[in-house]
């Protein structure tokens, strides 16, 4: 188990030194000025370009270049940004905000995708399987950012214009987040209805795959003894077949949770939510590079550190998976 | 352009196909490609996605039939006006016609979404393709290669590719090439690494041995024996992701950093569309590029898995 560990940590080496690379090629090191965009609209002065080369050591060879990038970045240095504030701090400012949205995007995404699962699992060919078929489809098609201005429009706007005319009650989703540094229940209340947009991708696919997954189990032997011994149906499905069959979608599970940070971009973007998302979209439409490049390479590096950390687990959930 | 039948239906003969479910009579075996397509005929999905795929596609090529306005001509007088017989979408918040410019919006999306594909194929299987079938120290270098490429989440890449290659100005197939090259060098490991694990599978077969048995140049096993029997999985996914490409671009347009106006795109107008004052006050303004989006993704999902279920009953 240990020399698993190990080896799968090296073989996370290669990885995390190639996607940094490859970020900090495209924009440092490409045709194109890392540091267009930041004087206004006019062109930088020498001064400042000398500055800015001589700060991220852009006179040096491309590889001592990368290596001294690299070297900052592991010791939380990434640079500074518009307004001469470390976008380190900056993230980590953010951070907060955007784990709880990714977490309460799960939390979601384990409720509805698995309970979904299991009864169209359960009831196959039924009328229940083939809702959950069809939906999970529409939900696979429909992009994110449709479903999150959707969302807006039906359950920010007209549910409670539709609830004022039949109780007199205003009643739905906020339909921007609340700005706060801190989680509160009125930023979890917030992010309710972002973090179910943000999961809806997420929620099908953990539904089609329970689904998938439950449906072979229940063929297999072991099940048809738990019937020959006549247990209850709810303790063959319950105790017998879920457990074998949550195993991929666990694995599915934990990946996800680094897409969703990923994906947060965009749901941030829709309900104004003040997260490391957000952040990184700001600085897309201010050409602040060393914003976007800091804001990518920490949510390209908890995604690999998730997926990392689920590939570990695995091993433990699924003893048949051999670890030599 | 997008019908995979016929380039399945191309496809020659492979190796033992169990016949199709209605054997009428005494039929010669049928290759997996005529298998497949007499499998598909019969699928009512398969006809609903190329009916949909027809009606983009034609909107792609041929928006004028369809939509006979100048999509850049906006009359603010006009701007927010509602669906009626005058405009059938209504009219956006700059008074352009929202089906005028709903139509011309396929355009973008379908070059987008068939040139990425047509990329990530190519590449990926040409990849996939050696590093299954020589081995060795290619096959590892390769594997690790796209261990990193696909180590960077698809979106997250895209921003950073674009941002990299962003200019004000450019011409619309310039930024429509930088789109297609952000998402197919992050696409292709997914094609190479199923392409690599099909080789891999289809080299073991007897019929490869037998080849290189009788003195065929490894060129002549790859085109004749593996590739043509390695090739189903790749092209089921291939054109779900077709789907899925579409999708980022709209995604990565909203963002601000894919198609920029003047250029038209569905991604663009409901990014337009979705500040919260519009979303009140002009709903179909979103609604209608959101609808045609939805059902060019959806369509292509559908054609995959009926592509799938023809070629591989299994899968079912």
């Amino acid at each position: 188990m240990v020399s698993f560990i190990v080896r799968r940590l090296l073989q996370m080496v290669p990885v995390l030194l190639g996607t940094t690379l490859l970020i900090y090629l495209m924009v440092f090191a490409l045709p194109g000025e890392p540091w267009e965009g930041r004087c206004g609209e006019r062109a930088c002065s020498p001064a400042y370009i000398a500055k800015f080369k001589e700060e991220y050591n852009l006179n040096s060879p491309v590889p001592v270049q990368y290596l001294l990038y690299l070297g900052k970045v592991l010791q939380g240095d990434l640079g500074v940004n518009f307004y001469n504030r470390p976008v380190t701090e900056e993230l980590l400012q953010r951070w907060p905000t955007t784990a709880t949205l990714a977490l309460m995007a799960l939390a979601f995404e384990i409720v509805i995708g698995i309970t979904a699962g299991v009864l169209a699992g359960i009831r196959k060919g039924k009328f229940i399987d083939n809702l959950v078929t069809v939906a999970t489809l529409v939900l696979i098609s429909i992009p994110v950012f449709v479903i999150g201005s959707l969302g807006q429009l039906v359950f920010g706007i007209k549910l409670p214009e539709l609830t004022e005319q039949l109780f007199g009650v205003r009643w739905g989703f906020p339909v921007t987040a609340v700005r706060s540094k801190t989680i509160t229940p009125e930023l979890v209340w917030s992010l309710v209805l972002p973090a179910i947009v943000l999961a809806s991708l997420q929620i099908a696919y953990v539904a089609r795959l329970t689904r998938t997954s439950l449906v072979e189990n229940l063929r297999s032997d072991y099940v048809r003894t738990a019937k020959a011994k006549g247990l209850a149906n709810s303790r063959i499905v319950g105790v017998h077949t879920l457990r074998n069959s949550l195993v991929p979608v666990i694995t599915q599970i934990g990946i996800d949770l680094g897409s969703l940070m990923g994906g947060a971009v965009v749901t941030e973007r829709i309900f104004n939510i003040d997260g490391i998302g957000f952040f990184l979209f700001r600085s897309i439409t201010q050409q602040d590079g060393v914003s976007v490049v800091g804001a990518v390479v920490c949510l390209t590096l908890v995604y690999l550190l998730m997926n990392l950390i689920v590939d570990v687990l695995y091993g433990f959930l699924d003893p048949r998976i051999s670890h030599d | 352009m997008t019908d995979p039948a016929a380039f399945v239906t191309s496809a020659p003969a492979g190796d033992d196909v169990p016949g199709g479910p209605t054997p009428t009579g005494r039929e010669r075996s049928r290759s997996l490609g005529a298998d497949a397509w007499r499998e598909m005929r019969r699928n009512p999905i398969f006809w609903i996605a190329i009916a949909l795929l027809a009606v983009f596609v034609s909107m792609s090529i041929v928006p004028g039939v369809w939509a006979p306005k100048d999509p850049l001509i906006c009359d603010l007088a006009l701007a927010r006006g509602l669906p009626g017989p005058e405009a059938l979408f209504g009219y956006d918040a700059q008074g352009c016609d929202v089906w005028t410019r709903t139509v011309h919006g396929a355009r973008s999306s379908i070059l987008v979404g068939v040139l990425t594909t047509a990329f990530t194929l190519v590449l990926g299987s040409v990849v996939g393709i050696i590093a299954g079938f020589f081995g060795g120290w290619l096959d590892a270098v390769l594997s690790r290669l796209a261990d990193v490429f696909f180590a960077i989440p698809l979106l997250l890449g895209g921003i950073i590719v674009l941002y990299t290659f962003r200019e004000p100005n450019q011409p619309y197939a310039v930024v429509i090439f930088n789109v297609v090259f952000a998402i197919s060098i992050l696409g292709w490991p997914t094609i190479a690494r199923l392409m690599r694990s099909s080789v891999l599978q289809v080299k073991a077969n007897d019929y490869v041995q037998a080849a290189r048995a009788l003195g065929a140049s490894p060129l002549r096993i790859i085109i004749s024996h593996i590739l043509p029997n390695a090739l189903a999985p790749v092209i089921v996914v291939s054109t779900i992701n077709l789907g899925a490409y579409i999708a980022l671009e709209a995604t990565l347009s909203f963002l601000g950093i894919g198609l920029q106006p003047p250029a038209i795109s569905w991604g663009l107008a409901i990014s337009d569309a979705s500040g919260l004052n519009l979303i009140r006050s002009v709903p179909h303004m979103l609604l209608f590029p959101s609808l045609f989006l939805s059902l060019t993704v959806l369509s292509f999902i559908l054609l995959g898995e009926a592509v799938r279920d023809a070629l591989d009953p299994k899968l079912r």
